[in-house]
């Protein structure tokens, strides 16, 4: 039977929307800052020149937004630095997620499920005061410093507020549930008689973990770590709201060309730059979820 | 237990530790009467007072929440069709950049959708004349344009999920294809709806990034205006917001937990 809703007619009508909204609001305007990152800058509103001169029928496009970008090491060092903290990110949310998602995966399963609710909870309220907590525990007159100097463990205050391991901190805080779901959907998944097979094999409980689990949890642990690079590396508000005026990310830096500066091409071009160099986990993670997705689909 | 079994739960307590702690010291500190963050001056409720009488503070919190509700009816109506389109329509033109577009807002830096959207807002202007500046319409189109895809994500699922033959039965016994959905589908799915309408709530009043782009002078969000007090520094007064924002979350998974859990036993 042909029904509206399985027609041509009723499919076009439903798809429209989305469809319409995203082309719209998100394709083209990308296309915008492709273009603007190749139009000269001008004083003036908006500042910067049309790429294309109607009147002359000429082509106006200029690659000064870019050879800004090589020629000055401000941006490398930015991308350098970028790509630094969000690695480092990664393994600390690995490094604390793995052993969370596999506590909760092997825990009882009537409890599995509020020990996950925990893990998700915070991610409710706001991402901003999140980050915002770490400052007063961190600085240098902070409690972090004050509970070390009362155990006796350190005579002088840490800077630890302003560093990258400040930032890092903030990054490992508030991305680590994405690492831990995807990775305890793996782990809860996994049969656990492979695990009794190795051992009845003469296997010890490190080399079976090492031999069977880690490999069967390698989708979660790929997931996870796209879930927490990706939006790392384009991270602006933790670097600026631990970092110090060193830490410099590429978040930082387009932020700066574009509200202080005012420099539209410029910040389109580290725009264009950023989504160059995130290309390839972006549509590692879209092939990725894709696979997934006709599996469950 | 076994050794092994309480190293593990020892490194998930220290992992529940992590991610609570911060968010407790700032409840408790912001009952601290000193201004000094470190420096406990005795139990108050000033800070609470004195954010009640920031003009600023209050009508950014009314502007957030009437943007954040707007932003979820529209990123759940939007965000369920394109689940339908992507369960539902296996094949069709552009599918593959339909998939693409649905997907990349999820993992793109919001930096870059900030950016492109308000390129976007300022060339349209100069081009038909609208939108006039930056106000509360762009800061909505802005928040859809990425938290529809978060509702996808969630519909999707349970759109898969779902048993076909409760359809195919409507349809045998002659109803309409629209009928159908609405009567059949829709109340199936419909605690994906919620999930997704209330994600999409919480990414909205939540966003920093996209809204310093997409807002004006006329329309400050309530981030925005966190965001600058606390480029200064710590303040009590902050201590003080976090925790109201920190209750009405609690109260909310509260009453959501209720709504599910009593669902659930009429369901079983």
């Amino acid at each position: 039977m042909k029904s509206l809703l399985e027609g041509r007619a009723g499919r076009f009508l439903v798809g429209l929307a989305p469809y319409a909204w995203l082309a719209v609001f998100f394709l083209v305007p990308f296309l915008i800052v492709l273009k603007i990152s190749l139009s000269e800058p001008q004083m003036g509103i908006p500042p910067y020149m049309p790429l294309v001169d109607w009147a002359e029928g000429a082509f106006k496009g200029t690659l000064a937004g870019y050879r800004t970008l090589l020629g000055d090491d401000l941006y490398l060092f930015a991308y350098l630095g970028s790509l630094r903290l969000a690695a480092m990110a990664t393994l600390g949310c690995l490094a604390l997620g793995y052993p969370a998602a596999y506590a909760i995966a092997r825990a009882p399963r009537h409890r599995r499920h509020a020990l996950l609710m925990l893990v998700a909870l915070p991610f409710w309220t706001s991402f901003l005061i999140r980050v915002y907590a770490w400052i007063g525990i961190l600085k240098t007159e902070g409690l972090l410093n004050m509970a070390l100097m009362g155990l006796g463990i350190i005579s002088e205050p840490l800077q630890i507020l302003e560093t990258d391991i400040a930032v890092t901190i903030g990054m490992v805080y508030s991305y680590l549930p994405f690492m831990i779901l995807p990775l305890y959907a793996t782990l809860e998944k996994m049969d656990l008689s492979l695990l009794e097979a190795a051992a009845d094999l003469g296997c010890r409980p490190f080399r079976a973990f090492l031999s069977v689990t880690l490999p069967l949890s390698m989708p979660g642990i790929i997931a996870g770590c796209m879930l927490v690079f990706i939006p790392a590396v384009g991270e602006f508000v933790i670097p600026d709201l631990l970092g110090g005026p060193d830490t410099l990310v590429i978040g930082k830096v387009l932020w700066a060309e574009f509200f202080d500066n005012r420099d539209w091409p410029t910040a389109s071009a580290v725009a264009v730059a950023m989504l160059v160099l995130l290309v390839v986990p972006i549509m590692a993670f879209q092939h990725f979820e894709a696979k997934r997705a006709e599996r469950e689909g | 237990m076994n050794n092994r079994g309480f190293a593990l739960y020892t490194a998930l307590a220290l992992v529940y530790a992590f991610l609570y702690l911060p968010i407790m010291l700032l409840v408790i500190y912001s009952f601290n009467a000193s201004k000094l963050v470190t420096v406990w001056g005795g139990f108050s409720t000033r800070w609470y007072g004195e954010l009640l009488q920031d003009e600023q503070v209050l009508g950014a919190a009314w502007l957030s929440l009437r943007i954040a509700f707007l932003n979820a009816c529209l990123a759940t109506g939007l965000g369920t069709l394109a689940a339908v389109v992507l369960v539902r329509f296996k094949r069709f033109s552009g599918r593959a950049l339909f998939t693409g577009m649905v997907s990349a807002p999820l993992v793109m830096p919001e930096i870059i959708t900030g950016l492109a959207l308000l390129l976007l807002f300022v060339g349209m202007e100069q081009v038909l004349g609208w939108p006039d500046g930056r106000s509360m319409t762009t800061i909505v189109i802005a928040h859809v344009t990425f938290s529809l895809s978060f509702v996808t994500v969630v519909v999707r699922s349970r759109l898969a999920q779902m048993d076909r033959s409760l359809e195919e039965a409507a349809m045998d016994l002659g109803a309409r294809p629209l009928t159908v959905f609405l009567r059949i589908t829709l109340p199936i799915i419909a605690p994906a709806l919620a999930a997704g309408w209330l994600l999409a709530f919480t990414l909205s009043i939540d966003d920093v990034v996209i809204s310093a782009f997409v807002s004006g002078p006329g329309a400050t969000p309530l981030p925005i205006v966190i965001f600058s007090k606390v480029r200064l520094g710590v303040s009590p007064e902050i201590n003080a917001l976090a925790t109201i924002v920190v209750a009405l979350v609690a109260v909310a998974i509260a009453v959501a937990g209720r709504v599910m859990m009593g669902k659930e036993n009429q369901d079983g």
